[in-house]
């Protein structure tokens, strides 16, 4: 058993040791993670919701194709330099909804612009200066003669990639009648001369951030291959190709009809407040574990003091675990967090009082602590469990709402749930055996039970 | 030593007249307002915006200037330092920058916006069906569960049962409080209303469990004959270790409502309030049904009934 304790305490303090060299300082490069991840209400920041308009597509060809308007979103936020933006999409009941988040200080009003633009990518090609314009051609569609631009609205849906034996990829598409025509013209026009792929005013590009602009070798009419690209980018390509058939307008359904460009949620908050917030923050958690300590001190004594190490080490590992996985802590995040702290003590709480009582039976020391923990563990799991439900659900509802903070809460309540279980079963009992094992403190009041309440067996 | 189970028809009355406060208020509310609570944004859709003020404004001065711009309807809370919580109808992102450029020269302040947030009514009606659901769903999980750590005690549904009914006692306390707060004060529920009340279910289901877990440890271990002794003396057992918790998170909650920020004020007071409630619910409410149900003393319940035998 001795040499039990000394190993779990031997792990003990190397976690607790890792924890801290992690988070100190905080925002030191630790596995690639640097600082704690703040979610836009203490950073700063965008959280937008759109709905997409599928109504024009087949119900089989939507989920690739939101995927998509996905890639093409991606592109266009990060044209504007926003390089931390991440895009979701959210499927509900048939619905797609678009979730874009933007992290600190942005152009929201021009984000907002590039998002409810059309899908549909351009080809352009170069004139005499080496400028590119749209690549035109005159078609014949219905019997009436149309000046048309070459786009991706006439592509069929089948473009793929598919890899030969050296692995080169090549991008696979067919055009429909207008299209061929088009391309036929345009082809003819352009051999041996690039053809660039626009969306908007930006040209797409390869992973090596060069523009993507196949030369013509050949007159393409229904059918034809782009080759030289690399896996990665004709895969994207392929894509943003099938998902640019049609336009996708981003916007909400308000009374049944579709209302584009504005949003279904939008949330844009100010770096000040954040700070603000994390200040309030900060301030309240250091007033409210102040308390908490000295209450275990005076109530406790000896265990509450160990209960309080114990406390010290579990906040440490949460912020490690918060910084490392990472956990994006939002202000209800942080309440999850201090709430935790207080719902930490609860584990050590149920030991101490179960303990005291075998003391006051008139049990030894080491037998008291051994059958506190015992007795006890039934009580910390079944309750924590019912903890985890409720926060099981809220996780579930924030995935519903689309709204992050709800998330945050059940999150960061969860980990602080499951880890403080862990450390009032390990740490707190490891130490408390320590200490009676090297017998330096025997006295009972030590522990909370003066010698007068202690119920003689004999 | 305390008789908690003797006292039962005493803690019954309590509960009975905080319920019917809450139901009063709720009928007094949907008379007077159309709604039994004061349902945010979340729920109903629109937006609400932070301005910062500087200098300062006073609150009637802002109210009068938003009924002139044409916003009368907006709801206004004073977040101090200079700040307010607006909350309209929909308004976009740039008619809430036109409306703190108009109010900033009205007012003669500087103003900023710091915080925008607009729900389309659609996805609103959605958020307050998904509410609901979430609280049923935890309420039945959570049933499900104490039936099934209770599986060896005979009757395992009853133990769920009274925890359950515990449960909703506090949720509709709470829920009673806030229509309260909406009619005296304005104050509107929201989602993270709706978090906090989920996360007090989960405590207050916690503590109960807590208590249960001894009753069946004594029960199994066979301390008194007769089961509201044993249900006594579990309570007077578990006492300490249910103030103590209750007190240790109020410590850090009571810290959290007083410096921690107007945005998560009733989300905090929402925990605080649970966790008072729940742990009331648990010490004098839950066990006390078990009891009442094993004696079958079902008038018990009722708070003016006579005594019998």
């Amino acid at each position: 058993m001795r040499r039990g304790n000394v190993y779990l305490l031997i792990f003990i303090l190397a976690l607790f040791g890792f924890a801290l060299w992690s988070i100190v300082p905080l925002d030191r490069n630790v596995f690639g993670r640097e600082g704690l991840r703040l979610g836009l209400d203490l950073a700063g920041g965008s959280y937008l919701v759109y709905q997409a308009d599928v109504s024009d597509i087949e119900p089989e060809n939507r989920d690739e194709i939101m995927e998509g308007v996905k890639g093409v979103i991606e592109r266009r936020i990060d044209a504007l330099g926003i390089t931390e933006a991440t895009v979701q999409i959210q499927k509900q009941e048939g619905e797609y909804n678009i979730v874009i988040q933007i992290p600190g200080i942005a152009d929201i009003e021009k984000a907002k612009e590039m998002v409810g633009l059309f899908t549909v990518l351009e080809f352009r090609e170069q004139d005499a200066e080496g400028k590119w314009i749209p690549a035109t051609g005159t078609v014949t569609v219905n019997g009436e003669e149309k000046e048309l631009v070459l786009s991706s609205r006439y592509f069929k849906e089948n473009t793929y990639v598919t890899v030969d034996q050296v692995t080169r990829a090549f991008l696979i598409f067919e055009m429909d009648e207008t299209g061929a025509q088009l391309f036929k013209q345009i082809s003819t026009r352009l051999i041996g001369k690039p053809l660039a792929i626009y969306l908007g005013d930006e040209p797409l590009r390869g992973e090596d951030g060069r523009i993507i602009a196949p030369t013509v070798d050949e007159v393409i009419e229904d059918k034809g291959q782009i080759r030289g690209l690399s896996l990665v980018d004709a895969q994207e390509l392929a894509r943003v190709l099938n998902a640019g058939r049609i336009d996708v307008p981003l916007g909400r359904l308000a009374d049944g009809e579709f209302e584009p460009s504005v949003p279904l949620y939008e949330r844009t908050v100010n770096a000040t407040l954040g700070q603000d917030s994390i200040r309030k923050s900060i301030m309240a958690a250091v007033i409210g574990i102040v308390l908490l300590l000295v209450f275990m001190l005076v109530y406790y004594r000896l265990p509450g003091l160990v209960a309080c190490l114990s406390l010290g080490i579990y906040g440490v590992v949460l912020l490690g675990i918060f910084k490392l996985v990472p956990v994006t802590l939002t202000l209800p995040g942080v309440a999850g967090f201090i709430l935790s702290l207080g719902m930490a003590v609860d584990a050590n709480v149920l030991i101490f009082e179960r303990t005291k009582e075998e003391l006051r039976g008139g049990r030894s020391l080491a037998a008291a602590v051994e059958a506190g923990f015992n007795r006890a563990w039934t009580a910390i799991r079944d309750s924590n469990i019912t903890t985890f439900i409720a926060c099981l659900v809220l996780f579930w509802l924030g995935g519903e709402l689309g709204a992050l903070m709800v998330r945050g809460f059940a999150l960061t309540l969860f980990i602080g749930v499951a880890l403080s279980m862990f450390t009032a079963i390990t740490v707190t009992r490891t130490f408390l055996r320590l200490i009676i094992g090297s017998k330096v403190v025997n006295n009972l009041a030590a522990y909370g039970v003066p010698a007068q309440t202690v119920r003689n067996t004999k | 030593m305390i008789d908690f189970v003797g006292r039962k028809r005493w803690f019954f009355l309590i509960s009975w007249i905080l319920v019917v406060i809450g139901i009063i208020s709720l009928v007094i509310s949907q008379i007077q307002t159309k709604s039994p609570l004061q349902l945010g944004i979340d729920f109903t859709g629109g937006a609400s915006m932070i301005f910062h003020f500087s200098p300062a404004v006073e609150q009637g001065q802002l109210r009068q200037e938003m009924t002139e711009l044409g916003y009368g309807e907006a709801r206004i809370q004073d977040a101090g330092e200079g700040n307010f919580i607006i909350y309209t109808m929909e308004i976009t992102s740039e008619e809430a920058n036109e409306l703190a450029e108009e109010l900033g020269t009205e007012l003669d302040s500087q103003v900023e916006r710091i915080d925008y947030y607009l729900v389309s009514g659609t996805i609103a009606a959605a958020t307050a069906r998904n509410a609901v659901i979430a609280v049923i769903i935890a309420a039945v999980a959570m049933l499900f569960y104490i039936v099934w750590a209770f599986r060896r005690m005979p009757s395992p549904f009853r133990w769920g049962t009274c925890a359950i009914i515990a449960l909703i006692h506090d949720v509709f306390i709470i829920v009673g409080i806030f229509s309260i707060l909406g009619w005296l004060a304005g104050v509107a529920i929201d989602a993270l209303f709706i978090t906090g009340l989920l996360a007090v279910v989960g405590y207050s289901i916690n503590n109960t469990v807590v208590v249960f877990d001894r009753i069946r440890e004594n029960v199994s271990r066979h301390i008194s004959p007769d089961f509201t002794e044993t249900v006594n003396n579990s309570l007077i057992e578990t006492l300490g270790r249910c103030l103590n918790t209750a007190l240790t998170t109020l410590f850090v909650l009571l810290a959290l409502f007083l410096f921690g920020g107007a945005t998560i004020h009733y989300f905090v007071l929402v925990l605080l309030l649970g966790v008072i409630i729940g742990t009331y619910s648990s010490i004098c409410i839950s066990s006390q049904l078990l009891v009442v149900w094993e004696k079958k003393e079902w008038r018990a319940l009722l708070p003016f009934a006579k005594r019998t035998g």
